[in-house]
């Protein structure tokens, strides 16, 4: 069901690299990890998903000006930077 | 262990500079691994404001450690990845501006499975915690190194985070006590995420009034986390002082013999304390491994792709295309147990399989909740063991899968949003053995004011 195709197109799915190696070992975790997931298929259809635990309910706050991080702050963990904004990768190729 | 009663005696006739660099000396010789960093200059200046009088609060003076999931203005915050080796964050955790407001001593970031995915802290990109009580094994996961460090006495107290059984199984692990709140009972704002709907922080420590301690401190109101239920906790054990429990032990969760004997004991001594005790069964915890891993693996690799290497993080020197880039740092970042759970839960979620994996995984949610709500109606609180087995070798769970399955016990109490503390009740073969109480929704107060009548009574027995 699963073959090394399928991890490389995952792969692509989450944005992470792999060789070959990798992608024959992730092929063994996933149909041993995913057979096991073959339980829910037991599971009735006729149940509602619970997506929040707690009855949710909007969360309103004052509406008071806070001062927030400064431009220096935000990019201190960044070496991509330029004239105070984040320099990214470009888009397209 | 050292308990925040024993900490404050020796505050009376020492200083707290000296006792803090006598607790980072014995950090620095240990062979336990539990820290990732240590927050040595700004813990001795605040042990200084404390010998000089001016630090208040409830926990004036006493030594917290903080997992490194938990951001720390201007201290590195790692989540013990690649990822985040040099990130060093530019704001506190709600958890943290609460323990700084009242008075503690935040001693250093703690050792933990890669962005605490793992039960074993063996995922940590800086290296596996030991376990105090044999070096061999683990402590456990993904809080070890909060938990190896309250045991061995290199913190009083500490912070862990709980998302399928994280603060509970080293617990278990370690011989202390882990409590996984109700879900929105504590803050997540500064927590870095793994699986919202799951996790909680919580707190570990050496005894029940230490424990309750610091979830007086971190609880309550907090507007930056959405799901905040603004529940403010008090431990008030007096209130539950002459109450007759019902309590149920569930059949479901379960484990090997070494621990089932020990649970067993434990049972036998309880009976003791004005309680009834009788058996439950759930249909429903079948399922909930499968569907604990679905959801915490779908949201991982949601939650996960903020690690672009742009605003923070590990990085490349060229910036090259945006796809080619991002595959290329995230498989340099990542360690293998985060690919293998991003990879999976992006699967889970794509097109054709949501149906099958992630719908469903989402019906057992409302099937568990249903299944504790019936319980709670008839009983106070719910009791199995925490871990099915001892604290394991190191390397001996290789296979994932396998690791997986060892949170059999946990996880259900994450998918249903409730309380559970582990609570240890002695040794078999020399390790520790932990018993898991839960409770219904923001009932802290009994699971711990029962737990303190276990302590005050059956301490000698419990060994």
């Amino acid at each position: 069901m699963i073959n090394k195709e399928t991890i490389f197109y995952v792969a692509t799915l989450a944005k992470i690299e792999i060789d070959d190696k990798e992608a024959e070992k992730l092929k063994n975790d996933f149909e041993k990890i995913l057979e096991y997931f073959n339980i829910l298929d037991e599971v009735p259809e006729d149940v509602e998903p619970t997506f929040h635990v707690l009855p949710l309910y909007n969360v309103l706050r004052d509406d008071i000006p806070k001062k927030s991080l400064s431009q220096e702050e935000v990019l201190a963990n960044t070496r991509h930077k330029e004239d105070g904004f984040f320099k990214g990768p470009k888009i397209i190729e | 262990m050292i308990t925040v009663e024993d900490w404050k005696a020796r505050l009376e006739c020492e200083k707290a500079t000296d006792l803090i660099l006598e607790l980072f000396d014995k950090i620095k010789k240990s062979k336990l691994n539990a820290y990732i960093t240590l927050n040595e200059k700004d813990a001795l200046n605040t042990a200084e404001k404390f010998d000089q009088g001016k630090l208040k609060g409830k926990l004036a003076g006493i030594p917290v450690a903080v997992k490194d999931n938990i951001t720390t203005k201007g201290l590195r915050t790692t989540c013990a990845s690649r990822m985040l080796e040099n990130y060093i964050p530019v704001f506190d955790a709600h958890v943290v501006e609460r323990l700084k407001d009242e008075g503690a001593i935040i001693i250093g970031k703690t050792n933990m499975d890669e962005f605490a995915m793992g039960t074993t802290t063996e995922t940590s990109y800086f290296g596996v915690v030991r376990n105090p009580y044999d070096l061999n094994r683990v402590a456990g996961g993904s809080s070890g190194g909060s938990a190896a460090a309250v045991a061995a006495g290199e913190t009083v107290l500490a912070l862990g985070s709980d998302t399928g059984g994280s603060i509970r199984c080293p617990a278990s692990f370690c011989n202390i006590l882990g409590l996984k709140p109700t879900y929105g009972l504590v803050s997540r704002y500064g927590l870095i995420p793994y699986a919202n709907s799951l996790e909680q922080i919580g707190p570990m420590a050496s005894n029940v009034d230490d424990l309750a301690l610091l979830l007086e401190v971190i609880s309550g109101k907090d507007e930056r986390d959405s799901t905040n239920a603004g529940i403010q906790f008090r431990f008030k054990p007096e209130k539950y002082k002459n109450k007759k429990l019902n309590i149920g032990i569930i059949q479901e969760m379960s484990g090997n013999d070494d621990v089932m004997s020990k649970f067993y004991d434990a049972v036998d001594a309880i009976r003791s304390l004005n309680v009834k005790i009788s058996k439950i069964s759930f249909s429903s915890l079948k399922y909930a491994l499968a569907a604990y891993y679905v959801i915490a693996m779908g949201e991982a690799s949601s939650n996960l792709a903020r690690y672009d290497g742009v605003r923070y993080g590990f990085t490349l020197d060229e910036l090259d295309s945006w796809p080619r880039f991002f595959s290329k740092v995230r498989a340099k970042g990542f360690g293998e147990e985060v690919k293998r759970r991003i990879m999976l839960g992006s699967f889970v979620l794509s097109a054709g399989y949501y149906g099958k994996y992630y719908l469903k995984a989402l019906k057992v949610r409302t099937l568990i909740i249903g299944e504790f709500k019936n319980a709670f109606k008839q009983f106070d609180l719910l009791i199995s063991p925490t871990m099915p087995s001892l604290p394991f070798k190191i390397g001996e769970l290789a296979d994932p899968l396998t690791m997986y399955k060892m949170d059999v016990n946990t996880v259900p109490i994450n998918l249903a949003g409730l309380p559970s503390l582990s609570f240890p009740i002695g040794f078999s073969k020399g390790l520790p053995v932990g018993m898991q109480i839960i409770g219904n929704y923001f009932e802290e107060n009994l699971i711990l004011s029962f737990a303190k009548r276990i302590e005050d009574e059956l301490k000698d027995t419990l060994t």
